[in-house]
């Protein structure tokens, strides 16, 4: 394999592995807070929905456009989760059927495809996408070039945000907070830490992340709407949350993994490769499958660092 | 702030006031939706009225879309009761429809009523098969089961695409030039048609009253067996029936493998009752599978009540596709399903706990309740960490 086709595999893993790196990391606080939110697929499609509509109406420079249209894809996806966190933390139903409320109501055949339409979005092309920066004009350095240095906003705002949500988790008060929410609500709530109000806190952020994640697909993979398009992205990235074992740095490789495999089937069709597009599409999916049976197995289970009070509502026992 | 306090008691009016209350609701939620995007929702209620249940063949056609309804509902109730979360059921519905096509088009010439039969256990087979892969790996790996099972609807539905567009496979036709370049599926003959009941200018398909067969034998089973009576122990408190020597991994096996032969019946009914060809777009178009979900939830898991849901829910959807166009709104059926299972859970929640506002009153002291006592009685999944866990 030479090195081009090297780095154009990288790249085209990054670019597809980073709305998956977005909505995973919003998962993954979510989750480390003890909330399972199974509507990130749903707080997706608003995402992107929403940003494309901004991107398409709003006056003004490209750059000022976006950081809106980005901005407003997170409130989407913040507000969606809002939803879910009422119903699973104030009024303690089941956050499983919640979350899949959550999808089938916001999803793709649901409210997206309803504003899609409303707001008249089909078949129009997208007027601002982002663009890859050329960080300290080093674009053209080999090998790292491309890859570090020439990538858009949003990827390197992910990569920020690992680095934010790693130091977050481990190395911050309310991080540790957070984790003892997720642990042990009981003994939190003991401690004097708002266990309601982190829980909220959490999932909405979860949702303003999935929703920036969503605002990729319209911003950047592909310039149009369509109901629909994030296709199990959302679920996927709930699945990397469990294969990453609830650690952000994980997650990244993770993401990228799947990245390489959903840009995979386009590389290997350019290059001639034989088979039905429909194998190819199938992968990821796939793979996800196989890789959830792998953090299944013994070995993994000891690594694992789900939150103990994972999908499990919480309520004092005072008055209950 | 708002706080819920568990009330002493079910009450007896719950099962009845909780789905209607759920559906009052969304309709009230849905109107606002509306009104905040410039429709006007009473003028769009009575455009649904009229086509679900007025306009001429306005029922019949309602029947077509309960039917599929009717299946992925039965799917979703037989495993949710017992916390298996069989989200697979689009996917299962799908392999149903590709296996009864197949022993349709296989069985060419023998007498209808064999194909019949042998076109229902293939579509159940096929189901049951597709849902035994998340089944078995919860059961004996304990394989997180939403996530496998839905990761399977996007391979099955790569599936059926496969097979008509992009293969010479046994489904497709390739007779004639033009069907070389426009893929379709083979036709079945007309000896698998399945029959229907006409009556009082109603069309009924057969799917449909085998469907209300299977929930009226599946509450039997639910009620009145042994088995029935694991899946309820298991459901609700898996530790107790471990320790009472059930065997739950076995259980779950078999429900989420009962669960995708019904979603499979579903499929094999779309074949038979009214596509007579396997058709990718046509199956997927109304996304059945995860409509399926809701109607379990609004009847409350009961397998009759899912009779009477997944008519009303075809209703809906039945008028969803009959007002498809600019002027109704594309993803308001979709949008409203999901206000009705928000509506559903908010209710389950509310009629059993009482909302109070403000600080907790001073707790009663009640000695003996025990922690564990409360935890089963919330009706909430209180579920150990492996539940939700790969």
């Amino acid at each position: 394999m030479n090195s081009s086709l090297a780095v154009s595999l990288v790249v085209s893993a990054i670019i597809y592995g980073t709305p998956l790196l977005l909505a995973g990391l919003g998962e993954l606080l979510t989750e480390r807070s003890g909330v399972l939110n199974l509507g990130v697929e749903g707080m997706m499609l608003m995402g992107a929905v929403t940003a494309f509509w901004t991107a398409q109406r709003l006056p003004g420079s490209g750059p000022v456009v976006l950081v809106a249209a980005i901005a407003a894809a997170a409130v989407a996806g913040g507000v969606m989760a809002l939803i879910h966190a009422f119903l699973s933390i104030t009024l303690r139903a089941n956050q499983i059927v919640s979350g899949l409320a959550l999808t089938i109501f916001a999803g793709a055949a649901g409210l997206s495809s309803y504003l899609g339409q409303e707001w008249r979005l089909g078949g129009e092309a997208g007027r601002h996408q982002l663009q890859a920066l050329n960080v300290a004009s080093l674009k053209d350095v080999p090998i790292a070039g491309p890859i570090l240095f020439h990538q858009d906003g949003l990827v390197y705002l992910s990569w920020l945000l690992v680095i934010v949500v790693a130091w977050y988790l481990y190395r911050t008060r309310p991080g540790l907070y957070l984790r003892s929410v997720g642990e042990s609500p009981a003994a939190a709530d003991a401690m004097g830490i708002g266990v309601t109000r982190y829980r909220y806190t959490h999932t909405v952020v979860g949702g303003a992340l999935a929703g920036i994640g969503g605002s990729y697909f319209t911003l950047a993979l592909s310039a149009q709407w369509t109901d629909g398009l994030t296709a199990g992205a959302g679920w996927i990235a709930i699945a990397l949350v469990i294969f990453a074992f609830w650690r952000p740095g994980y997650l990244l490789i993770g993401a990228y993994f799947f990245g390489l495999l959903s840009g995979l089937g386009f590389d290997l069709q350019a290059r001639g490769v034989q088979a039905p597009s429909e194998f190819f599409s199938a992968i990821p999916y796939l793979m996800t499958v196989v890789v959830l049976v792998a953090v299944s197995t013994g070995w993994a289970k000891r690594q694992l660092g789900v939150p103990a009070a994972l999908g499990t509502p919480y309520a004092r026992e005072e008055g209950s | 702030m708002i706080r819920v306090e568990r009330r002493l008691g079910v009450p007896r009016w719950l099962p009845y006031v909780v789905p209607v209350g759920s559906l009052v609701a969304a309709a009230v939620i849905t109107a606002i939706v509306l009104l905040l995007s410039r429709h006007n929702p009473v003028t769009t209620y009575q455009q649904i009225y009229q086509s679900a249940f007025v306009s001429p063949g306005a029922m019949s056609s309602t029947f077509v879309y309960a039917t599929p309804l009717l299946f992925t509902g039965l799917c979703a109730a037989v495993a949710f009761r017992m916390k298996v979360w069989n989200i697979g059921g689009e996917g299962q519905l799908y392999m149903g429809a590709v296996g009864a096509s197949g022993a349709g088009l296989a069985l060419a010439g023998l007498p209808a009523p064999v194909i019949l039969l042998a076109m229902v256990v293939a579509g159940m087979l096929a189901g049951a098969v597709w849902s035994a892969i998340p089944g078995l790996l919860r059961a004996f790996l304990r394989t997180n089961e939403i996530l496998t099972s839905l990761m399977l609807n996007y391979v099955a539905g790569l599936f059926l695409y496969y097979l008509i567009y992009d293969s010479a496979s046994y489904w497709r036709d390739l007779s004639s030039p033009s069907a070389k370049v426009f893929p379709v599926g083979k036709n079945l003959e007309p000896s698998a048609a399945w029959p229907a009941w006409h009556v009082a200018g109603l069309v009924i398909p057969m799917g449909f009253l085998v469907g209300v067969g299977v929930a009226g034998l599946l509450l039997g089973v639910i009620k009145l067996t042994r088995m029935g009576f694991e899946m309820r122990v298991i459901g609700e408190a898996p530790a107790a029936a471990r320790y009472a020597g059930m065997r739950t991994r076995r259980a779950v096996a078999w429900v989420m493998a009962a669960s995708g032969a019904f979603a499979g019946l579903g499929g094999a009914s779309q074949i038979g009752d009214f596509g007579h060809v396997l058709d990718p777009r046509g199956l997927q178009q109304a996304s059945y599978g995860y409509t399926g979900i809701v109607v379990a939830a609004l009847a409350r898991y009961n397998p009759l009540a899912v009779v009477v849901v997944s008519f009303l829910i075809g209703a809906l959807t039945n008028a969803g596709f009959a007002l498809q166009g600019p002027q109704f709104p594309a993803g308001l059926v979709g949008a409203m399903e999901g206000i009705i299972l928000f509506s559903v859970l908010a209710g389950e929640v509310l009629a059993r706990y009482r909302v109070v506002r403000g600080r907790p009153s001073a707790p009663p002291s009640e000695p003996g309740r025990s922690g564990v006592e409360v935890d089963r009685a919330e009706g909430v999944p209180g579920q150990p960490v492996g539940e939700v866990a790969p």
